[in-house]
């Protein structure tokens, strides 16, 4: 281990606000874009099943 | 082989096979982040000339390689698109996209908190630094154009046109510090010379590059079904899917 405590390690020699600005924004991104891909998943099931609806509504077969 | 790869370039087949692939593909990203972290943050040693300060490099080097591997990506999808006018590759490209802009804007952004204490400034108009500016604008373009056109064929096609000749900017970054007096450094890992590095940080940071490229792989696929699940909504087989029938069920009561 390189680190001789906590406080040691979160401040990375002086440079702790460069670090983890880097590291936590890049984590904080990949995390929404994870929560972004999902809800993009749920629009389209969503849009999909309304565009069925819509059809048998009208009754006609479309496909 | 070839069989089956004809078989997955029908959105109907490769559905399926995304769907199996990216949790794959999302647990190795996982795995191999924790594996270079670990690496990176607590064996790799403190740098001589940078301090800890150059721990960035475990993400600000993967990001900006895979900015560059995606674009890339783009490409050959695009010109295989625009050349077999195989309808999977356009809603490849357009799933590459949005990730290759994440990783574009990471690149810059992690470059600004490396360059601040190491250069003395966030931001200089040096080649390396203004051609990656480029491409994280190419992504914002490919995506606003695609999304401006409304018949899928035709977006794809002009997002194709775009993803090809943005490519052309790809070896400018990357030799942009070989072909210009850059204040961005050279290149610490070169294919010809072998590395500059020292072993421990080579590695995390090797390691760090492959778990970005897994996390890429499982959010394209993951986004290419959705994809698939809007363009193909007009077919027997996507109103068949499990997971659609399971909400027209909950819709209806």
């Amino acid at each position: 281990m390189i680190w001789s405590s906590f406080s040691d390690f979160w401040s990375m020699g002086g440079y702790g606000l460069y670090v983890w600005g880097s590291f936590g924004v890049t984590a904080a991104l990949l995390a929404a874009e994870a929560f972004w891909i999902r809800r993009g998943r749920q629009n389209a099931l969503n849009h999909v099943v309304a565009e069925l609806q819509a059809a048998d509504a009208n009754g006609k077969d479309w496909r | 082989m070839i069989r089956k790869l004809f078989y997955f370039s029908s959105p109907q087949n490769f559905y399926p096979l995304a769907g199996k692939l990216w949790p794959v593909f999302a647990c190795l990203a996982t795995a191999l982040t924790v594996w270079g972290l670990w690496l990176g943050m607590f064996v790799a040693p403190t740098d001589v000339q940078q301090g800890e300060g150059y721990r960035i490099i475990y993400v600000h080097v993967p990001v900006s390689w895979m900015s560059m591997v995606i674009y890339l990506a783009m490409a050959f999808w695009a010109l295989l698109g625009l050349t077999f006018n195989t309808r999977l590759s356009g809603m490849l490209t357009n799933a590459l996209a949005p990730t290759g802009a994440i990783f574009a804007f990471l690149s810059l952004w992690t470059g600004a908190l490396w360059g601040k204490p190491m250069w003395g400034t966030w931001w200089v108009w040096d080649a390396r630094l203004t051609s990656e500016l480029i491409l994280f604008f190419l992504y914002l373009g490919f995506i606003a154009l695609t999304s401006a056109i409304d018949d899928a064929r035709r977006a794809d096609k002009a997002g194709a046109i775009l993803a090809l000749v943005g490519a052309l900017n790809v070896p400018v970054i990357y030799f942009s510090v070989k072909w210009w007096n850059t204040l961005h450094q050279g290149a610490s890992v070169s294919l010809t010379k072998g590395s500059s590095m020292q072993q421990t940080m080579l590695e995390a940071m090797l390691i760090m590059a492959v778990a970005f490229w897994m996390y890429a792989i499982a959010m394209t696929l993951y986004r290419v079904r959705s994809i698939i699940l809007i363009r193909e909504r007009h077919s027997q087989w996507v109103a068949d899917l499990p997971e659609v029938k399971a909400l027209s069920l909950e819709a209806r009561t």
